[in-house]
This record gives structure tokens, C-alpha cells and sequence, in this order.
């Protein structure tokens, strides 16, 4: 159960153990442990809050540098439609396409073409019988782990479409052998420029079964300082831009619903937000919709912590990108009744219990009984020093066997005060 | 084999904004447990309609959720009006809530009939001007 490789790396050098992530993290994952923050593999749902939070930049997602991966003889750069809205005075994609050939790729697959084939696949998938509603776009990796982790029930719910960076990267490649057919699948990189740590784990762990077709990952903010150099040459770019305002559009929260052309639809953004959302799914507790559209990151993927602008200022910037932009420059044909198999995915996560107690109902009751003695003599003010986010999740992790009631500073004093006292007494 | 483990709830009549807790509450306890999502889902939704109703109709009231190794049984009681006709009050789209309740989505007179529909077996005691408590059981086998 191990093996689940996460992409958020912690600087021990930087981390003082102050608790902030521990407590911020929306699935209690992180603990404080020997002075500095260890994250729980099984648990973690790679949203970047722990990164976004740390207040001594102590927490990194892991990528790759372009500058390592240049003995591909045919690089494909994946931008994601995010990146478009990093730029100050943006208002024509093609100079950033053109900047990414500038700086050395061979080609450009826009993620947000990808995203109007989704979306129009989206519209064909919801028209089908039989299928579960509310569908719940399977875009944000986060809210797919954490539907495995939590809401196995829902997992039926999820959009059987693999996301727009996977078709991106096989129609990419598509297109590179057929310009190319000299080219092996050796000779052809594909790297997705991502706005979040959640994608970087995505491609190198795959979806269930399903192996992701993207081979490298570099941060959106890596590729911005880059393209900064490369952009200022004041040349007419070359006009290739193969998206529309709908791909765009996905870069911010609410983007990919509007795409679905009804107002059937609920998105929301922000981990705490869609974790309630779910919830209130699971519960049958909200209007008959067809679409939810779910995004970990507040605003939408232009709030993923490798971009570098602030996501409603993305936002902002984006709406002007847009302007004067046709509507969509894919699927254009009404008359598509079908979704092609390459691009569904029955593979969906495995359910798994992380927050169960044991594997037999009956230790697990003892263990929670224990839990709750427990708690009615711990303090409860969720101080955070013995590097557990509450007095509760201290308590589990004393009855699982992985801390101990000496941890509790409270605790201590108080029973240090007593000591003095009988001392005194005597 | 009579061990047990019981959750109890407050639910709070005066705060309408905070009716639907100790639904959540239970969730995440009844998966720490690790019992099956489908039962999960079953308790969380009669508990929820059940704590609906209590702070609507009845100023809020008790919920207590008993896991035992082979069910778990859902206690709600209140100190409200009481129900004058239950079999009526069982009915699919029946509601007494109010306009205001009405206007926040609730009171589609679909909680009862729900709570009966997720649980194996429900028994409502009900005294006019006294309280209704109802008792609501989840088979695991």
C-alpha cells in the first residue's frame, strides 16, 4: 500500500517542526515527528496545501528540469491552459506557443485543445443511458484520489473520460509520428508544463491500470522565467494557437461546466469545499444536476501551487486572452454520437479504507473505545505541539501505537505542577 | 458478544445552520471502523433526515448511533409536538414545515419515507405535546 509515489518533498533544513501544514492538511496526514514534518504516504491526497501554507518554504513539489530531459529528439511542450494566464498584457496565445519553440521545443500540443475534444466527449457521455448521476469530472487528480480514499461510493460517479493532459499527450504523439515516422517512441518527449503537484503524481503512479502517456513533468514556474527571456524578442509570432474559448476557459474553476452547454451543472473549488460537496452527494442531499465539476486548488487549476500569479488575477488576465476568440476550435461537428475507446478509462481507483482502525470490526470497536477514553482527558484545545493536528487524531495515534501520552505538553505540566506541589506539601 | 460503542449528539434547535453534523461526524467514525461504504451511506442518510426533522419540527433534540458487531441502531429523540398521525406523517410528500423551512429546500416531506427506505427497521414512539423518539436499526450481515 506503500508504493503510492507522492510528489511533495519536504527541505528538512527548512522545516523548524512549527505545525502550520500539520494542521492545515485536509486529511490529517502530516505529523511533526523528531522536529520536522513527516507526511503519511498512504493518506496523502497530493493537494498542495502543506506547500501553499508552509511558512518557511520548507515544502516543494517535485518536477523536472527541461534543461535535463533534452536528449529527446522530438520534445513536445503540454501547456497547460493555466500558463496563459501568468502573463501581464497577455493578449494573443500564439506568443507563448512561439516562445515554447523558442526555447526548445519541436512542438506544441495545447492541453486546452484536449480540453474542447473532453468537453465535447463530456457532452456526448452525458446524453448516454443508464450512466450515474451526478457525473464528476475526473480532471483534478485530487479529487479522484480523495474519492478513492473517502467516497468509494461515488467512484461510479466519476467521468470515464481520461483527462484533458492524457489526450493531449496521446494525440501529441500521434501527431509527432505521423509528421515524423523516422521518430521511435524513444526519440518522442512529452512534457506536461503543470500548474500543481497533484498532476507530477498523477503521471508517475498512472490512474488504476491506466499508465500515463506524459514522460515529463516541469513546473509551470520553471517554464514562466524561462519563456520571460524568450518572449521579449519583439517578433510577430507564428499563428497556431488550436484552441478556443472553452479550453481556456478550463484553467479557472467553472470553466469545464460551462463547457457541458447546460446549466445542469455544480462546480466548486477549494479542498475543504469539495470535500463538503461530496459529502452532501453521498447524502443525496443536493438538487438533481448532471455535471459537478470538483478543482482541490481555490479558482481552479490557475491556483495550483507551481503557478505564479495570484488565481483570481490568472482569471482576470485569462477573460482578456479569451476575448475575440471563437468559442471552440474542436468538435465542432453536432452529430458525434460516440466516445472513441482510447480515450475512455474503466480504470478507476481501488477503494481503500485508510482511516480504518483495524481489519476486524471487532478490534476496531475496542481501539475506538479506547479513542474516546483517551480524549476525555486530553486538554482538546488542538494545540498541535505533540505534532498531531487535533487532541483527537493524538489520541488514534497513541491507540495505533505510533505516539505516546508523554507527547502531550499539557498533560506534562500539569503533572509536573502536581509534583511540585506534593513536594511542597511535604 | 455484547460489546458496544456508542455516538451521542446534541442537536442543537437553535442553529439551523449546524443540523446535519452529526451525520458528518458519524461518517468519519463509521469509517474508522471500516464498515462497508454502502452501510455507511445507510446510517449517515437516516441520521441526517433524522436530525433534519429534529431541529424543523421538534427544537432539536438526542441522536445516539450504537455499533454493535452485527448492526447498528440509530436512537432519535426529542421533547417536540409530537407526531398526531404517523401513518400519515410515512407518507411520500407529506410535510408540516413551514414556508421559511420550505424556502431553504427542505421540507419536500421526504425524511421519514427516507429514514424507512436506508434502514432495515424503524419504530416511531410518538406522544403529542410530549416527544417522539425513534429508533432506526442497520443490519451488517
Amino acid at each position: 500500500m506503500n508504493s503510492y509515489k507522492h510528489s511533495v518533498v519536504l527541505d528538512v533544513d527548512k522545516c523548524t517542526g512549527c505545525t502550520t501544514c500539520v494542521r492545515h492538511c485536509p486529511t490529517e496526514a502530516i505529523r511533526i515527528i523528531g522536529g520536522h514534518a513527516e507526511i503519511n504516504t498512504d493518506r496523502c491526497i497530493d493537494c498542495g496545501e502543506c506547500i501553499r501554507v508552509c511558512p518557511h518554504k520548507a515544502k516543494k513539489a517535485m518536477c523536472s528540469k527541461f534543461e535535463h530531459y533534452l536528449h529527446y529528439k522530438w520534445k513536445i511542450a503540454l501547456p497547460a491552459p493555466a500558463l496563459f494566464g501568468q502573463f501581464d498584457g497577455l493578449d494573443d496565445v500564439d506568443s507563448v506557443l512561439q516562445g515554447l519553440r523558442d526555447i526548445g521545443f519541436d512542438d506544441v500540443y495545447e492541453v486546452a485543445k484536449a480540453a474542447e475534444i473532453v468537453s465535447g466527449y463530456t457532452r456526448v457521455f452525458l446524453k448516454s443511458e443508464g450512466i450515474k448521476k451526478p457525473v464528476i469530472s475526473s480532471a483534478c487528480p485530487v479529487i479522484s484520489r480523495l474519492i478513492s480514499l473517502r467516497f468509494p461510493y461515488l467512484k461510479d460517479n466519476i467521468l470515464p473520460l481520461l483527462p484533458p493532459m492524457e489526450i493531449a499527450a496521446l494525440e501529441a504523439k500521434k501527431r509527432a509520428k505521423q509528421q515524423h515516422p523516422e521518430f521511435s517512441d524513444e526519440d518522442i518527449g512529452v512534457f506536461f508544463i503543470s500548474p500543481c503537484a497533484a498532476k507530477v503524481s498523477y503521471i508517475r503512479n498512472g490512474y488504476g491500470d491506466y499508465k500515463s502517456n506524459v514522460d515529463v513533468v516541469v513546473s509551470l514556474s520553471d517554464i514562466y522565467f524561462l519563456l520571460l527571456g524568450a518572449m521579449k524578442k519583439n517578433v510577430t509570432p507564428q499563428v497556431t494557437s488550436e484552441a478556443g474559448m472553452i479550453g481556456i476557459g478550463w484553467a479557472s474553476s467553472g470553466g469545464e461546466s460551462s463547457a457541458i452547454l447546460n446549466d445542469s451543472y455544480l462546480f466548486a473549488d477549494g479542498i475543504e469545499n469539495c470535500i463538503q460537496v461530496l459529502d452532501s452527494i453521498e447524502n443525496g442531499n443536493i438538487p438533481q444536476i448532471e455535471f459537478v465539476e470538483l478543482n482541490a486548488c481555490i479558482g481552479g487549476c490557475v491556483g495550483g501551487v507551481m503557478t505564479i500569479e495570484n488565481p483570481f488575477i490568472a482569471k482576470t488576465r485569462l477573460q482578456t486572452v479569451r476575448r475575440y476568440m471563437p468559442v471552440s476550435k474542436n468538435f465542432l461537428s453536432s452529430d458525434i454520437n460516440f466516445v472513441p475507446d482510447s480515450f475512455i478509462t474503466d480504470s478507476l481507483p481501488n477503494y481503500v479504507p485508510i482511516s480504518r482502525l483495524s481489519d476486524s470490526l471487532a478490534e476496531s470497536m475496542r481501539m475506538m473505545a479506547k479513542i474516546q477514553d483517551l480524549r476525555k482527558t486530553l486538554p482538546g484545545i488542538d494545540c498541535g505541539a505533540c505534532g498531531a493536528p487535533t487532541c483527537r487524531a493524538f489520541a488514534e495515534d497513541i491507540v495505533r501505537g505510533l505516539s505516546n501520552d508523554r507527547k502531550c505538553v499539557v498533560l506534562e505540566h500539569e503533572k509536573n505542577e502536581e509534583c511540585e506541589a506534593d513536594k511542597n506539601d511535604g | 458478544m455484547s460489546e458496544s460503542l456508542k455516538f451521542h449528539f446534541d442537536v442543537d434547535g437553535d442553529n439551523f445552520v449546524s443540523a446535519g453534523q452529526a451525520s458528518v461526524q458519524v461518517k468519519k467514525n463509521l469509517r474508522r471502523l471500516g464498515l462497508p461504504p454502502e452501510i455507511i451511506r445507510q446510517v449517515s442518510i437516516a441520521l441526517y433526515e433524522g436530525e433534519i426533522n429534529m431541529v424543523i419540527h421538534a427544537h432539536g433534540g438526542e441522536a445516539d448511533v450504537i455499533v454493535y458487531e452485527d448492526k447498528i441502531e440509530i436512537i432519535l429523540a426529542d421533547k417536540g409536538p409530537g407526531i398526531p398521525d404517523i401513518e400519515l406523517a410515512m407518507q411520500e410528500g407529506y410535510s408540516t414545515a413551514t414556508e421559511n423551512v420550505r424556502s431553504l429546500g427542505f421540507g419536500a416531506g421526504m425524511g421519514l419515507p427516507n429514514m424507512k427506505r436506508y434502514t432495515d427497521e424503524m419504530k416511531i414512539e410518538s406522544e403529542v405535546g410530549v416527544g417522539t423518539t425513534i429508533t432506526m436499526c442497520v443490519y451488517l450481515k
